[in-house]
């Protein structure tokens, strides 16, 4: 394989030097059990304090608010479960106020277009016994406030919505849709999953007024294995893991040091290149659009600024997902269909089907994210090879051009 | 040898596309993932003397649909109802399964223009 071009920067990211370096000492000299009391351990608890200040710094909030995980999908399942659990204690155990019986229910409100961590969180809840409002989408992938409003029931504890969508890019109107919640009721919790957010979009949770906005490291060329949750003072969550009373008592378990000093560099390090990015990818789908007949964005428009600007999510009727990525792949281009997650499963993207395509232009469809290394190269090269990809495949399946 | 043989197959399929003056053929897919796969033959007293297939798959279903064909051809009608998924799990080694519906539609869609042929002879 001569060339590699990665074309995958929402499944994942290369970690940058300035992240490798400063996580390295932190390898083998820095070993320090932060929950130690002596020299060693206070040395580690200096560094992840540092790395929940390079967090609130850029979430605007105190680092105390900053709890650090294993990553968005660890985040998300904390503060869904975590929250439902001490609702229904609270109220099992409320001496208070009497509750009736059929309101102990608790009810959440996410969307179809959630990423599998937050939509199979929420159908375990709702398994044991929790009500669930799974919201459409339009066919550019965006909520509908009326729709939100209407959800919203007297038993409502939650609101999740992810800031945005990554397959097509969508970024959710999440200041508007919190400020309808509280408006209906300031209880209610607001929850965004900003796993894919933070590298173009404002994260400045009071600009928000989110209560819970879940992070990872390795979609903003941090390390694997290490993400986090703002979660607002003064709202309590039963911690998913028990243990020692790590991370303010709501994630048990040693820290892993090197991951936050690697994850806080990754975030001080976030630079706004939404133009050069946005450049490349509308450039990138202007010659698919000329080159290869018969194909059309997924999303919003990429003129939009209501879309992500390193995401271009395209259908190409007639050539399988699995198999132009296979065909690109073997010339050394990596996309994605749908969702990294999802390329293993068998049914089309939820997200895609959601919006209304048919499983068939659904299954039709890949993902292209760029990322700060992309070049003008590489576009070139992709739109060569993905032609005749496309026409391969549309031979196969007979496809006759519109 | 799974994956040899999809990768062989995915690269230079056999019997791809519509022949000419076919006497017959057969659709069959799944409404739910949106895959199709549509095969053609040509019978020679009782006898597939031309088949091939279209399929809008994943690189197995691709395979498993060449190599159907491939199987059938020279085949009377009455063997070639019989081939099986077991048949294609002889040729393709272990396919995992999670792809073994791919081969399902494969056989599925010989049985589909076989009907086809009789419906219409």
């Amino acid at each position: 394989m001569k060339k590699k071009i990665y074309l995958d920067y929402n499944a994942t990211t290369p970690v940058s030097l300035a992240v490798k370096k400063a996580m390295e000492p932190f390898a083998d000299k820095e070993f320090g059990n932060p929950f130690s009391t002596h020299f060693y351990g206070v040395a580690a608890k200096k560094v992840i304090e540092k790395g929940a200040e390079q967090a609130a710094k850029f979430f605007c909030c105190a680092k105390e608010e900053i709890i650090f995980t294993s990553g968005a999908t660890e985040s998300n399942n904390t503060i869904l479960k975590g929250l439902v659990e001490l609702v229904k204690d609270e109220m099992l155990y409320s001496t208070s106020r009497r509750i009736q019986h059929d309101t102990i229910k608790s009810h959440i409100i996410t969307t179809k277009i959630e990423h599998h961590c937050v939509l199979e969180t929420a159908k375990y809840l709702e398994r044991k016994g929790v009500e669930v409002t799974y919201l459409g989408v339009d066919e550019q992938g965006f909520i509908s406030l009326k729709e939100l409003e209407k959800a919203i029931k007297g038993n409502t504890i939650l609101v999740s919505i992810m800031y945005a969508n990554n397959e097509v890019g969508t970024i959710e109107p999440i200041k508007a849709a919190c400020k309808l919640v509280k408006s209906i009721n300031k209880n209610i919790i607001f929850h965004t999953d900003a796993a894919q957010a933070l590298h173009y979009l404002d994260c400045n949770v009071k600009k928000l007024g989110v209560d819970a906005l879940s992070f990872s490291g390795h979609k903003i060329s941090g390390p694997k294995g290490i993400g986090g949750f703002y979660l607002k003072k003064g709202i309590k969550i039963e911690p998913l893991l028990h243990g020692g009373l790590q991370q303010n008592g709501l994630r048990a378990g040693t820290e892993n040091v090197a991951g936050i000093v690697g994850i806080g560099k990754a975030i001080e390090m976030i630079k706004n290149h939404s133009d050069k990015v946005k450049k490349l990818r509308n450039n990138l789908a202007d010659k698919i659009l000329q080159t290869i007949p018969d194909c059309w964005v997924n999303g919003p428009d990429v003129s939009s600024n209501e879309r992500l600007p390193h995401n271009l999510n395209m259908s190409f009727p007639g050539a399988e997902g699995s198999s132009l990525l296979e065909l690109l792949s073997q010339q050394g281009i990596a996309v994605s269909i749908g969702s990294a997650c999802s390329a293993r499963e068998l049914k089309p993207s939820h997200v895609l089907i959601a919006m209304k395509l048919t499983p068939k232009d659904a299954l039709c469809s890949i993902r292209f994210t760029l990322g700060e290394d992309t070049s003008k190269e590489d576009i070139s090269y992709t739109v060569s090879v993905l032609e005749k990809a496309v026409v391969k495949m549309r031979k196969i399946s007979g496809y006759n051009l519109k | 040898m799974f994956q040899e043989i999809i990768k062989k197959y995915f690269q230079n399929p056999k019997n791809v596309g519509k022949i000419a003056d076919v006497d017959a053929s057969g659709s069959s897919g799944s409404p739910v993932c949106g895959d199709v796969s549509t095969m053609y033959i040509k019978v020679e007293n009782g006898k597939i003397v031309d088949i091939s297939f279209e399929t809008l798959g994943c690189a197995v279903a691709i395979a498993a649909a060449s190599i159907t064909t491939e199987i059938a051809k020279g085949k009377t009608l009455a063997e070639a109802e019989k081939i099986s998924v077991k048949d294609l799990l002889e040729k393709m080694g272990d396919v995992p399964s999670v792809k073994v519906h791919c081969l399902e539609m494969a056989i599925e869609t010989l049985r589909k223009v076989i009907e086809e042929y009789k419906e219409k002879h």
